[in-house]
């Protein structure tokens, strides 16, 4: 049996400064084999590839690959080897011909002339090995992202590839173009070649996986055959049943409607979205990563332009065409990405957290820069912000703190409907928790909050209702206390509750 | 060594070691300036002369005021090429008004208009038409020399009467006219860029655009606004120049941007946008104005000029990314 394995990674432990990533993973992998790899978001997945093609390094454990132990320098001398990863962002070049793309960096020439000719007869052949229609000559650009997928693969197999690693394949593929995608995936588990196949979509791996391991915070939950598995295990496996972190108790202090949200689309964004939010409540928004929770939020806080729908605002209709707008209405969202859209990372802390109310402290037209100070220092001492002062550039700040500084500016507005995105991404569970306590702070004063967030069980235990989302719509709405782990992740994979 | 420090503030070193580096490379700047001037001083008898030290600030104030201007650009992460075009239709329109008799005021303006103008629709096409800034400056470079030419089909125009002239040539006491424009000018700036909230908005939304919009700055007023600035500053300039001369010529202000741009950059304000000030810019415009009249005084061909302007900021920057690195 073991003489059929093409890969195997044999306790795989990665850490990174304060995380550990990865924790004694084991994977193996036989010739033609189609073996899915499921977790939820930040279970590992990522950085298990990563290593496996050189981009990472292990801290221990080893690595086999054709029987041979292997510590690849990076993706390309994987590529060399004949392991190559299909990322869900492809990497072609949109202006250069299917051909150009597939033998990029490895054209035969005369001279110092490309031989056009040898290199369209080679992708001809490729493609017609792979049983994909597609003209060599045809510029990338002018290909759907499908079609595009099978020039990434055959650039793969043009390689001689062994082993390819798909990671999310389908997460941008129109259902008829993952069709076309799975029949070739087929016809390369007929070809011998072995696949690792990443995606959340549990359907896709009952047709064509043969087995799933499952990964959850770094360790290896399980590994089991499709065939003596269901659904329902698959969920289970993935999200675990026991918390480790523990969230404060989040009263429900809910009273009036502040917001009403009727249908609202954005092309490509958000269909059809209908929800209310209450003051004094937590209204959770879970979903996978693409699923359009961001865009749902900045589209509330005016940063897309809807198509068509309504918000209704305190009773009232309203249109909100920037972000300003929304702000001055009593609106602040936290934005998911903190170092590119929540803080200005060029400018000091007292700077940043007074940016959203330069206006409301000015004196005949000039900062009060002592009552700008002032504010500065009271967040920071309120927050316990750890920096020296409040003139040091936020960049210096850890993760956990620079968070604060946004959160501080957040509560300069004194807005009434809050948006978190992903609050609590990349800082450490101390300032995790003290963000859970802030949260608890907007509840009691009666503020909206609104709660995105990838980590289920921070969307569980925080949120009164939650908002599932599946490809940009509202898939389902649960009550905090009958929702579970199950029953979100099935309707975030586009099953149902029951 | 940078990093390190970037993720682990400790407590103790914070503002004043801050405030220490700013104040630093400042310093570092001026202190060049301070070393060609001394260099300059022991080589020609001249130099350090009152008359000459006011000609060379009266010099400077033309390429100063195009790069207070680009200043303001630069820091919100934009480049304005059009400026050096700019300065000449705002000469051209404002020698043409004087000439046809109009009082010297409203033909000011009128330049004044008309080059802020032209800013203020290449901040348009900027912002609202989400074009880059290289491009559409640099097409308005095309255009506004086109129309300079149009405008004075190509000949000069000369002619002014003394109270235009005063601008340009005149002297209040032993202070010259643009030397005066010039500390009003950079007073202004300095307020507007450290003090106002739309100062603060233009270093934001060079830092960060999405974060400042986000954070409710109207960003494409702000970048909007930025453009006219140019302009206006630009057209000042032009207007000056105009009245030194004593003519408004069609080519005037050819090739002035990139004298701007090395200003601002030998002043220490990033071309990325979201650091520096305009206290750098001027020092930046005094060294190349230092550098120039020296080397006039040596009488060293203008020729040769170029090549040593080209080496002096080369050389600046590289010591400015060294000092950073080594921050």
């Amino acid at each position: 049996m073991s003489e059929d394995l093409i890969l195997e990674m044999k306790n795989i432990t990665k850490t990174f400064p304060g995380v550990k990533a990865l924790d004694n993973v084991n994977l193996d992998l036989y010739k033609g084999e189609i073996h899915a790899l499921l977790g939820e978001n930040g279970a590992g997945k990522s950085t298990l590839m990563k290593v496996l093609n050189g981009i990472h390094h292990q801290n221990s454990g080893e690595i086999y690959f054709k029987g041979q132990e292997v510590d690849f320098a990076g993706p390309r001398e994987a590529q060399e080897a004949g392991l190559s990863i299909i990322h869900q962002e492809l990497k072609l070049l949109p202006d250069l011909t299917v051909a150009e793309n597939v033998f990029l960096g490895r054209e035969k020439v005369n001279g110092i002339f490309v031989d056009f000719a040898d290199l369209k007869e080679k992708t001809a052949d490729v493609l017609e090995q792979l049983g994909v229609d597609i003209d060599p000559e045809t510029k990338v650009r002018d290909l759907n992202i499908g079609s595009q997928q099978m020039v990434e693969i055959a650039k793969a197999i043009s390689q001689e590839a062994e082993v390819l690693v798909m990671d999310e394949p389908t997460s941008s593929l129109t259902p008829g173009e993952a069709e076309l995608l799975f029949d070739l995936i087929e016809r390369l588990r007929e070809q011998q070649i072995s696949i690792i196949y990443i995606s959340h979509k549990i359907e896709e791996i009952f047709k064509l996986c043969d087995r799933v391991t499952v990964l959850r915070d770094g360790a290896k939950v399980g590994e089991v055959e499709v065939a003596n598995t269901n659904r329902d295990q698959l969920v289970r496996m993935m999200v675990g049943r026991d918390i480790t972190e523990r969230f404060p108790e989040i009263e429900n202090n809910r009273s009036d409607k502040i917001l009403e949200v009727k249908n609202l689309s954005v092309p490509g964004k958000v269909k059809d979205a209908t929800f209310d939010v209450y003051k004094g409540e937590v209204l959770g928004i879970a979903g996978l990563m693409g699923a359009g929770r961001t865009e749902l939020a900045k589209t509330i806080y005016g940063a897309f332009k809807p198509e068509s729908g309504e918000i209704y605002y305190k009773g009232e209709k309203i249109e909100i065409n920037s972000p300003k707008e929304a702000i001055d209405l009593g609106f602040y969202y936290l934005s998911e990405d903190r170092k590119e859209e929540g803080l200005v990372l060029t400018e000091s802390v007292e700077h940043n957290i007074s940016l959203s109310i330069l206006d409301r402290i000015k004196n005949i037209g000039l900062i009060d820069q002592d009552r700008e100070g002032e504010l500065a220092r009271k967040y920071i001492d309120d927050l316990a912000i750890k920096t020296p002062d409040e003139k040091r550039e936020v960049k210096s700040l850890s993760g956990g703190n620079q968070q604060k500084v946004v959160i501080a500016k957040v509560l300069s507005t004194e807005p009434e409907v809050v948006i978190l995105d992903d609050p609590t991404r990349g800082i450490d569970v101390g300032a995790k928790r003290e963000i859970y306590n802030l949260i608890n702070d907007f509840v009691e004063q009666g503020v909206a909050v609104i709660l995105i967030s990838s980590e289920l069980p921070e969307v569980l235990n925080l949120s009164h209702r939650i908002l599932v989302m599946h490809e940009h719509k509202i898939a389902g709405e649960l009550d905090g206390g009958q929702a579970t782990q199950e029953k979100i992740m099935n309707l975030a994979t586009g099953g149902s509750i029951n | 060594m940078s990093q390190q420090s970037q993720e682990q503030p400790q407590a103790g070193v914070g503002a004043t070691l801050l405030e220490k580096i700013k104040s630093a490379t400042q310093f570092k700047t001026g202190l060049g300036l301070l070393g060609i001037i001394v260099v300059l001083s022991l080589s020609s008898e001249y130099f350090l002369t009152v008359t000459n030290l006011f000609n060379i600030v009266t010099q400077t104030s033309i390429n100063a005021l195009l790069a207070f201007g680009m200043t303001f650009v630069i820091l919100s992460g934009g480049i304005d090429l059009s400026v050096g075009s700019v300065m000449a239709v705002a000469s051209a329109v404002t020698a043409g008004l004087l000439t046809s008799g109009m009082n010297m005021v409203i033909a000011i303006i009128g330049g004044l208009i008309a080059g802020t103008g032209l800013g203020l629709f290449n901040g348009l096409v900027i912002s609202r038409l989400a074009m880059p800034a290289f491009i559409v400056t640099l097409a308005m470079k095309s255009i506004a020399r086109g129309l300079t030419l149009i405008y004075t089909d190509g000949r000069p125009i000369s002619g002014f009467n003394d109270a235009f002239q005063f601008l340009g040539g005149g002297k209040v006491g032993p202070i010259p006219v643009p030397v005066i424009i010039l500390v009003i000018v950079l007073t202004i700036c300095y307020i507007v860029l450290k003090k106002t909230p739309f100062g603060r908005y233009v270093y934001a939304i060079g830092g960060s655009e999405e974060a400042a919009e986000l954070s409710g700055i109207k960003t494409k007023v702000i970048k909007t606004t930025v453009f006219a600035i140019s302009g206006f500053m630009a057209s000042l300039s032009g207007i000056v120049l105009a009245s030194r001369l004593n003519s408004a010529q069609p080519t005037a202000g050819t090739g002035y941007e990139l004298d701007a741009i090395a200003a601002v950059v030998l002043g220490g304000t990033s071309l990325t946008g979201g650091r520096g000030g305009i206290t750098g810019t001027l020092i930046g415009a005094l060294i190349m104005g230092v550098i120039n009249n020296g080397l006039n005084l040596l009488n060293v061909s203008s020729f040769y000029q170029l090549v040593a302007k080209g080496t002096v900021i080369l050389l600046a920057i590289y010591l400015d990314r060294r000092s950073k690195q080594a921050a």
